[in-house]
């Protein structure tokens, strides 16, 4: 059979409008924005095209950076807390019998459905003071302090106070974890299909017991979704401005929300461009941080 | 009245108006030789027109009216910094009228051809405001207030000063400050007898100073979510637009609206005429029929917001009229400011807000 390749124009039709569409869309733009990276904000709030680097010092001063460790810091917790619950939950489903993996797959792929806007409205509603979590609370609180008055020890539990579960780094967090799970997990449940069960079963029959098992021959070998879902959760996060302006407190400003309010209220788009560069530079060092260890992981593999 | 009420839909606003710009750019008209064609491209706040009003303009003028929404005055700068998309009408507030005329964003508007103009407010502010001498680029359409909104069971007396909510631990973790930077720095260094519109630095860094060392009072900086958190109970004083906090007073009897004794922020929007715009003339023919003082008043009992149209303000509902959150008495009045666009020294409230949210 011919090599594929070789049918040039096949190739050219096929390439075609995918080239067209992300030099247009992408690439364009992308340009567009490191060229206004390099220009000064006019004083009602004009781009004024230039070649300063102005906008970059501004971006590394401490306060900017101390935003973009945050949002770093952030984006690490969630993406922690998405793989300790991403990797039991495709592990369960990958070994759940045959007719139950699509239905349970469907479930964690539903939310999608549902826009994230609408999604994180939902969490306010549960969170709030008069939300869904202090109502349990409180009906819990109700119930002993009831029991309790039966028992002959009225007042012990006091009056309910409401939770302040809202407008806070938690709250961030539970938002980015919640929005963020099926990146983590799917990728896992991706490389976990694929797994050759005969080597768990002969880890097992030599000896080893479930959790020598689980690490020692399962995480190695799902190594590569686990990397994708922690590259995707974490990228994803770090550039999220949505959850911390509905779910944050007065502390809870990321870089996106920076980079947003750059370029919407103070009507800074070469300030906000430097802004987001500084953050693709970021994305970029993780990126190559991730080749690197894919590629010595591939390395040693060669070595065995 | 809501107009405010989902700027933080931004996202999904962009789409739309992506989409209805798409629609506007396909009604282009191809520049007719003689008479305008009988089509107009409106671009409105949300909620921010009576039920009536583009009905009663398109019966009388045969025009047909093309709506299409924006949340915030960024969104519209926007929207036609690189070149107006097809728009007629805009409703841009005071200060971003300054702003879109300094960039030749506006067209004069042809006083002959307005003839009610007669019925605007002979008041300087509305006649003849800083941001629009002599109202060359724009009228005046409805304006507001900015102040506490608070619950009334929850808090000792009327928080009067500002100095209740910024400098003081009595209402802690109970406050919501708006997402908005020129309006809370501005209230801070209104409290700390500043002028709102100060392009003093030392000023400003003395208001953020303050702001940082409140924080811990304040739950959120609310994306003009104040009225909702202040509804819902999770706060009981909210940095809030008065239209936003009458709507609400409507629903729970418990919830009042105070403009400080320090001063607050007044706003008025304005109707103009971008920059390219297709349809001159009808978009003169539509300011003039928003400011028929029957079409006024029908937009005013509508959305509950102060009109600037005295003839209209005569048919106003009289429960509005007396209702101190839509219409503040004239001493309050004369305590407030406007925002006025500072030019270079947005960067000094941008770089303070982006202290105060990180600190």
């Amino acid at each position: 059979m011919d090599n594929w390749k070789g049918n040039k124009l096949a190739f050219g039709v096929l390439l075609a409008p995918p080239t067209f569409w992300l030099v247009v869309f992408f690439t364009v733009p992308l340009a567009i924005v490191w060229v206004y990276s390099f220009g000064e904000r006019g004083p009602q709030g004009q781009t004024i095209l230039a070649l300063t680097f102005d906008n970059y010092q501004r971006a590394v001063e401490w306060i900017h950076l101390g935003i973009i460790w945050k949002s770093m810091w952030i984006a690490a917790v969630t993406t922690a807390l998405c793989m300790i619950m991403g990797f039991p939950l495709a592990m369960g489903i990958t070994f759940a019998p045959r007719r139950w993996r699509n239905p349970l797959l469907l479930i964690v792929i539903l939310p999608f459905w549902t826009n994230l806007l609408i999604r994180t409205y939902s969490w306010i509603a549960v969170l709030r003071t008069r939300g869904y979590v202090n109502f349990t609370l409180e009906w819990i609180h109700d119930k002993l302090d009831g029991l309790l008055t039966l028992a002959g020890l009225p007042e012990v539990m006091g009056t309910f106070e409401p939770l302040q579960l809202l407008y806070n780094q938690t709250a961030v967090i539970i938002g980015l974890v919640y929005v963020h799970l099926p990146f983590m997990m799917l990728p896992i449940y991706a490389s976990m299909e694929k797994l050759d069960r005969s080597y768990l079963e002969a880890s097992l029959d030599l000896g080893a017991g479930q959790w020598r098992t689980l690490f020692s021959v399962t995480v190695p070998l799902v190594m590569p979704g686990i990397a994708s879902g922690m590259l995707m959760t974490y990228i994803l996060s770090l550039g999220t401005f949505l959850t911390p302006t509905l779910l944050g407190g007065t502390d809870s400003m990321m870089i996106g929300n920076l980079i947003a309010h750059e370029f919407g209220p103070s009507r800074d788009w070469p300030f906000g461009s430097a802004l987001s560069f500084l953050l693709l530079y970021a994305t970029f060092i993780i990126l190559w941080a991730k080749a690197t260890f894919a590629g010595r992981g591939a390395a040693s593999q060669l070595g065995i | 009245m809501t107009r405010r009420l989902f700027s933080h839909l931004s996202r999904r606003r962009f789409l739309q108006g992506t989409a209805a710009v798409g629609v506007a750019l396909a009604a282009m008209p191809r520049q007719a030789w003689t008479a305008e064609e009988k089509l107009i491209n409106v671009y409105n706040w949300d909620t921010y027109i009576g039920e009536t009003t583009l009905d009663t303009f398109t019966k009388a003028t045969g025009i047909k009216v093309q709506y299409d929404l924006y949340a915030n005055n960024e969104e519209l700068f926007a929207k036609l910094k690189e070149g107006n998309p097809g728009y007629d009408i805009i409703f841009p507030s005071d200060y971003m009228v300054e702003t879109m005329i300094a960039v030749d964003m506006l067209v004069p508007i042809d006083h002959a051809k307005i003839p009610n103009l007669k019925h605007i407010d002979p008041n300087p502010n509305f006649s003849d405001p800083a941001f629009n001498p002599g109202l060359k680029f724009g009228v005046p359409y409805m304006w507001g207030t900015m102040g506490i909104g608070y619950r009334i069971s929850k808090v000792d007396g009327v928080p009067d000063s500002w100095g209740d909510i910024l400098e003081s631990d009595k209402y802690a973790g109970r406050i919501a400050l708006l997402e908005d930077q020129r309006a809370m720095i501005g209230f801070t260094l209104k409290y700390l007898g500043f002028p709102m519109n100060s392009i003093n630095p030392d000023e400003i860094a003395k208001a953020r100073d303050l702001l940082i060392k409140n924080k811990k009072n304040f739950l959120t900086f609310a994306p003009d979510s104040g009225q909702d958190l202040l509804l819902s109970g999770e706060v009981d004083l909210a940095v809030e637009w008065n239209g936003d906090i009458v709507q609400i007073m409507e629903e729970d009897d418990d919830i009042a609206y105070v403009v400080p004794k320090e001063g607050g922020m007044v706003w008025i929007d304005n109707i103009c005429i971008p920059t390219g715009g297709p349809h001159p003339d009808n978009a003169h023919a539509f300011i003039n029929h928003i400011h028929d003082p029957v079409v006024n008043a029908e937009i005013a009992n509508t959305i509950h917001y102060p009109t600037a149209n005295l003839s209209a303000q005569k048919m106003v509902l009289p429960e509005d009229l007396v209702n101190p959150a839509i219409y503040p008495p004239p001493e309050v009045l004369a305590r407030c400011e406007q925002i006025v666009d500072v030019g270079d020294a947005t960067r000094l409230y941008d770089e303070a807000w982006t202290a105060i949210k990180a600190a």
